[in-house]
């Protein structure tokens, strides 16, 4: 799958959607909860969907981040199944607050 | 990534909460993003192009921008506090385009080729009107999120284009999503053709803070809202602050909901910010240092680093309060000497930045470099622990003798004496030295002579600084930013002598 910035992405298995915010340096396959994700908008494949929240479950609002590629997704959906680059879990980025300045 | 998104998200979240206006009358998240997406499909299907907007602030302005991205039109608010002339020209060069027009400012601005006007109540009535609420978006893939035309001092103004990417990439990266509690509101009174005004309306969205609106800013009005709107966030460009603080001072008001009162957009002066942190002890006290074509903020003087800095019995410490703080820590920051080298620190350069918020581009032309770096045309310099010290623009900085003095530096000690109003510092030119310190000076209570005044730097400063060309005046020109067109000045100087 081609993840171009800003191109958003569906869970096939729960309710959960990402936009990309930054790309992988080489390409790879984004899943959550096991599966890979859909394009947004497209239609869903036949998978179960999941029951019960993995840990970490995608928060809205969170950004999470594979180290090796570089890449990084901001939830914009909150969802259950965990997400994944080619296996690897991504890590939630912790953002250090700042204060209001606008 | 796109700004409509922004508000998607806060809109699923929370779909309840208010999101702008005042406490009676306010409107919640899911309410703004209906009428964004009906006001945006009205919009759409007026005419092509750029959504313009000429008006005071009010929920219409966030409605209007939010509306824009829905269509994937370019949002490009003018300053309706130009000349008719001047603001119809501006007008012409947004051509095609659709214009939201305060009601009233129609008058002003009809009849521009290419332009097709609604009022602001027309578009206000569009977005509840339940036929617009009904119909299908058309899909878009358009990527110019705001034109700010930038409030130039001298020649044309320049549009500087920011693109979604940038906006959003701004925001993401310094807000956390909906951390905002319940209670807290921010109150925007710059208007809404300044950065600052679109950063704000963004900013918040994604915080989950409530935003309300000042039409158009007095101290007077802005401590009324203030108290009665229960506001606890709020910014000002320096000069408001300067004029909110005696009228707190008069009443006796102190605000007690206010939590955090950031500032930016021109040189705080130490009296002014001093003075604000005595009298509301309580507030965090933020600087944020940006440009239009960063997306706003680059670099923060955070809460702690102003308690750190007024404590301190350090002169080295103690002087950061007149600092822009650190660069945020998602973008990178290099002051560079002429040379293009690196300038050590301590030493005066020009800013350099590049992230991913960094637009650096106008209408037409974009001004980042082959590695992604942007010139911001501001002299500064860095302390050794990264705190970065902003000069004001490199053409305003007087190069004397070598020596690089802060027109800013001087203004701020001259600003103490009791006989000084205002005061404006300026490089003349001058065979011996390449440039000489100017200054003209607006006395009150009383003429201060300049030999007084001079002294009075001298003592506080050195004498290279110490201006060696006095003027008075009654008034100093400003731009309605509030912006000290020195500029001017220079230049009236100038012809004089010659």
């Amino acid at each position: 799958m081609e993840m171009k910035p800003g191109s958003r992405w569906a869970s096939a298995v729960c309710d959960a959607e990402v936009v990309v915010v930054r790309p992988p340096k080489s390409g790879g396959d984004l899943a959550c909860g096991g599966h890979a994700v859909v394009a947004h908008g497209g239609a869903k494949p036949d998978v179960a969907r999941l029951d019960t929240a993995q840990d970490p479950a995608p928060l809205v609002g969170k950004r999470y981040v594979d180290a090796d590629s570089g890449l990084e997704v901001l939830c914009v959906k909150a969802g259950k199944g965990a997400l994944s680059l080619d296996g690897r879990p991504l890590a939630l980025k912790e953002a250090k607050a700042l204060p209001a300045s606008d | 990534m796109h700004t409509s998104l922004l508000l998607e998200m806060a809109a699923e979240t929370f779909p309840d909460r208010l999101a702008v206006g005042h406490l009676s009358e306010g409107v919640s998240y899911a309410e703004l993003a209906a009428r964004a997406r009906a006001g945006g499909v009205w919009l759409g299907g007026l005419g092509e192009g750029t959504i313009v907007f000429v008006g005071q602030n009010s929920v219409a302005a966030p409605t209007a921008i939010f509306a824009s991205a829905e269509v994937g039109r370019p949002f490009a608010p003018l300053n309706y506090r130009l000349a008719d002339a001047d603001l119809r020209r501006l007008l012409g060069r947004t051509a095609p385009s659709v214009a939201i027009v305060d009601d009233d400012m129609v008058h002003r601005v009809s009849g521009v080729d290419g332009v097709v006007i609604v009022t602001r109540s027309a578009f206000e009535a569009a977005c509840v009107d339940p036929v617009n609420r009904a119909a299908e978006k058309p899909v878009v893939d358009v990527d110019i999120a705001v034109l700010l035309f930038t409030s130039g001092t001298t020649g044309e103004p320049k549009a500087a284009v920011l693109r979604h990417r940038h906006l959003a990439s701004y925001v993401i990266s310094t807000v956390e999503f909906m951390h905002a509690d319940e209670e807290e509101a921010a109150l925007v009174s710059v208007p809404p053709y300044h950065i600052a005004g679109i950063a704000a309306t963004l900013t918040a969205v994604y915080a989950g803070r409530r935003n309300v609106f000042l039409p158009a800013f007095s101290p007077e009005a802005w401590v009324d809202t203030a108290a009665a709107e229960k506001v606890t966030h709020a910014m000002l460009v320096p000069t408001m602050l300067g004029r909110v603080l005696p009228i707190l001072q008069a009443r006796g008001e102190k605000l007690p909901h206010l939590r955090a009162l950031s500032y930016g957009g021109g040189r705080m002066p130490a009296s002014v910010i001093e003075h604000a942190m005595r009298l509301l002890p309580n507030v965090d006290f933020a600087n944020g240092y940006g440009l239009t074509e960063t997306s706003s903020t680059i670099a923060v003087l955070g809460p702690e680093d102003h308690r750190a800095a007024i404590q301190s019995s350090d002169p080295h410490v103690r002087r950061r309060l007149g600092s822009v703080g650190k660069p945020l820590p998602s973008l990178e920051l290099e002051i560079r000497m002429p040379d293009g080298a690196l300038a050590p620190i301590g030493t005066s350069g020009e800013v350099y930045v590049r992230g991913e918020q960094i637009a650096g581009e106008y209408l037409g032309k974009s001004v980042i470099d082959g590695d992604g770096w942007f010139a911001t045309n501001d002299a500064g310099w860095m302390d050794d622990e990264g705190y970065l010290f902003v000069e004001g623009r490199l053409d305003d900085v007087i190069v004397r003798g070598g020596e690089n003095i802060s027109p800013g530096e001087v203004e701020d000690v001259l600003r103490t004496h009791p006989h000084v109003a205002d005061v404006a510092v300026f490089g003349l030119p001058d065979d011996q030295w390449g440039e000489k310190v100017a200054a003209v000076v607006v006395a009150k209570d009383g003429a201060p002579t300049t030999a007084d005044l001079a002294e009075w730097v001298k003592a506080k400063l050195r004498s290279t600084k110490t201006p060696e060309t006095w003027e008075f005046r009654g008034e100093l020109p400003y731009n309605d930013t509030g912006k000290l067109l020195r500029r001017v000045l220079k230049q009236e100087l100038s012809a004089n002598k010659a």
